[in-house]
C-alpha cells in the first residue's frame, strides 16, 4: 500500500502547479474550431476525451442532439454536422 | 442568453482556448482501472480543487472529481477528499450571497403546502438536530466500467464517500408549513445553474414517504464542519440510502407540489429500466411503463486493502474493504480466491449504522504467484451482488463484484 501511496504522491507532484482547462488540447483537425467555440461555452472540452473512443457515428449522433434538443445548447445546424463529424473522425471507436 | 457568472468565466475560457498549445500533462495515475475508456486514462490528472486534496480529475467544468480509492480504508471519507460531482457550471462563489451562511435563504412552499416559509441558516439550525452516518454514492459510479461502455461521466469507484451528516429533519420544516393530503413530492433545487438558460436547471423531486423518514435531512454539517464549498454549502438535502442524485446541494428551494415534478433531470435523466434490479424502493408517481427513476443503492463492497496488483509477501495477508447498501444493512461480507467457486465468510468492523460503509477484513493464505480475491457483500434482506454486469443505457447501478490480483513474492 505505501508504493501506492508514494506512486499517488509522485504523480500529484509531477503535474503542473496549475493545471485547468485551458490545457485541454483536441486533435487538431478540421471542424475543431466549431468544437471548441460551441461545446465550451458549457462544459470543458476533457468530456469530449474521456467518453473516447468508444462512440461511434449513432452515439456521437446522439449525443450532440441531446445537447442541442434536450439540454438546449444554441448550435446551429450547420455548426452541429461539421462538430458530429469532427468527433466521429478523431474521438470514434 | 448566457448568465451573468458564465460571462465573465466564458471570457476567461475563450482566452485560454486562443492561447492554447501547452501539451497536456501526461498524467497517467497509477491504480486507474484498466476497464475505463482509454480516453480517460489520456485526460484525468490528479488535482487539488480548492479545500481539497488531490483527487482524480475527470472533467473540469462542469466539475467532477473522483476520490481515489487509497480513501476508502476507513468507514469515514474525510471532507477534503469527498469526491465532487456538479450537472451544470455555474456554481455559486463560496461568498455568493445566495450560499453565503449570512445570507442563505430556503424558501420553503410549493401548491402541495399550506403556506410558504422562508428560513435562514440560524433558522435551520435552531431546529432539532439530527446525525445519520450515510454513504453519499452517484447514480452512475463505476460507470466507467462498463461494457459496452456508455457515454457520461466515466467513473471508476471513487464518485462515493461515507460522511457524517448533521442537520434539521425536512420532514420538521414541512411539519411547519403542513402538507396537503394531496402532496405527492417534494421537489428540491439548488443554488447552482446552467451556462445558458435554455439549459433545464437542475431540479430532483422525491416522494412525500421518503421525504418525512426520520433520517431525511437538510444537513449543514459534514463529519463535525461545515458542509465544504463544493460538497454543498451551506447546506444539502440528505436522503440516506437513495443515490446521490437526490442529495440536492446548494439548496436553496422545497416545494411540496401535487403533480409529479416534471423536467429533463426527471423525465429523461436518472431512470432505469423497469424490473431489471432487485429494487424495494419505488418511486410510483415517476415510473412509466418502461422506465422508473432510480432511487436505492443496490448492495456492494469494495477491497481496499490492497490495490490491485499489489505486491504482498507469502504467508498470511489480510484483505479488507468496505461494504454498503440502501440501508437494510450489512449482513455479510465473502471472499473467494478461486474465481467464486468457494467463499470465506469476513469479519465485519465498526458498525456505524445501516446507511455507513461496513469495513470488513480476513487474513488468507498466500502462495507466491498471483492471487485473485473477489469480495461479495450481502444484505439483511438477502440481496447480493451480481457476478455479470446488469447493463442498462445510462449506466446506473454498478455492483460487480470487486477483485483484486495480487503478486505474492
Amino acid at each position: 500500500m505505501r508504493t501506492f501511496m508514494l506512486a499517488l504522491l509522485a504523480a500529484a507532484l509531477a503535474l503542473p502547479a496549475l493545471a485547468d482547462e485551458s490545457q485541454i488540447k483536441l486533435k487538431d483537425a478540421p471542424g475543431r474550431d466549431k468544437v471548441e467555440g460551441n461545446c465550451a461555452a458549457c462544459h470543458s472540452l476533457d468530456y469530449i476525451q474521456m467518453n473516447s473512443p468508444f462512440m461511434n457515428a449513432t452515439t456521437w449522433d446522439a449525443e450532440v442532439n441531446k445537447m442541442i434538443k434536450a439540454l438546449g445548447a444554441p448550435i446551429s445546424d450547420d455548426d452541429a454536422k461539421v462538430i458530429k463529424e469532427y468527433l466521429i473522425k478523431n474521438y470514434g471507436g | 442568453m448566457i448568465t451573468r457568472r458564465r460571462l465573465l468565466e466564458g471570457a476567461s475560457a475563450g482566452a485560454a482556448l486562443a492561447t492554447m498549445g501547452v501539451p497536456l500533462a501526461e498524467a497517467a495515475i497509477p491504480g486507474l482501472p484498466e476497464a475505463l475508456p482509454a480516453g480517460v486514462r489520456g485526460e484525468a490528472v490528479l488535482e487539488a480543487l480548492p479545500g481539497k486534496k488531490p483527487l482524480i480529475k475527470l472533467a473540469y467544468r462542469a466539475p467532477n472529481y473522483e476520490t481515489p480509492i487509497e480513501y476508502f480504508k476507513t468507514p469515514i471519507t474525510p471532507n477534503d477528499a469527498f469526491f465532487v460531482r456538479y450537472h451544470l457550471s455555474d456554481i455559486p462563489a463560496a461568498n455568493d450571497k445566495l450560499i453565503d451562511p449570512k445570507t442563505w435563504k430556503l424558501e420553503v412552499g410549493g401548491e402541495g403546502g399550506n403556506g410558504t416559509l422562508s428560513l435562514g441558516f440560524d433558522d435551520l439550525k435552531a431546529l432539532p438536530a439530527t446525525e445519520v452516518v450515510a454513504v453519499n454514492q452517484c447514480s452512475g459510479n463505476r460507470r466507467g466500467l462498463f461494457h459496452p461502455h456508455v457515454p457520461g461521466v466515466e467513473w471508476g469507484y471513487g464518485a462515493m464517500g461515507c460522511a457524517r451528516w448533521k442537520g434539521a429533519r425536512l420532514k420538521d420544516v414541512l411539519d411547519k408549513v403542513g402538507l396537503k393530503k394531496e402532496a405527492v413530492e417534494i421537489v428540491f433545487n439548488g443554488a447552482e445553474g446552467p451556462a445558458f438558460d435554455k439549459t433545464p436547471d437542475f431540479i430532483k423531486s422525491i416522494p412525500v414517504w421518503k421525504a418525512i423518514e426520520e433520517t431525511t435531512l437538510i444537513a449543514y454539517e459534514m463529519n463535525g464542519a461545515p458542509i465544504p464549498h463544493l460538497n454543498g454549502a451551506p447546506a444539502r438535502i440528505i436522503v440516506p440510502g437513495w443515490t446521490g442524485t437526490y442529495w440536492m446541494k446548494h439548496v436553496i428551494s422545497i416545494k411540496a407540489v401535487t403533480k409529479p415534478e416534471s423536467g429533463f433531470w426527471m423525465n429523461s435523466a436518472y431512470r432505469i429500466p423497469v424490473g431489471k434490479f432487485p429494487i424495494v424502493a419505488h418511486f410510483a408517481t415517476q415510473e412509466n411503463a418502461t422506465t422508473t427513476p432510480i432511487t436505492e443503492m443496490v448492495v456492494n463492497s469494495l477491497i481496499t486493502s490492497h490495490a490491485d496488483g499489489a505486491k504482498v509477501k507469502a504467508g498470511n495477508v489480510t484483505v479488507g474493504g468496505i461494504a454498503w447498501d440502501a440501508g437494510y444493512g450489512i449482513r455479510s461480507v465473502d471472499l473467494s480466491t478461486d474465481g467464486g467457486t468457494n467463499w470465506l465468510k469476513a469479519t465485519l468492523g465498526q458498525d456505524l449504522g445501516r446507511f455507513a460503509f461496513r469495513p470488513f477484513s480476513l487474513a488468507l493464505p498466500a502462495k507466491r504467484g498471483k492471487l485473485t480475491v473477489m469480495a461479495r457483500a450481502t444484505n439483511a434482506i438477502g440481496q447480493t451482488q451480481t457476478a455479470t454486469l446488469i447493463f442498462n443505457p445510462a449506466g446506473y447501478h454498478h455492483n460487480v463484484m470487486h477483485s483484486v490480483t495480487l503478486d505474492v513474492m
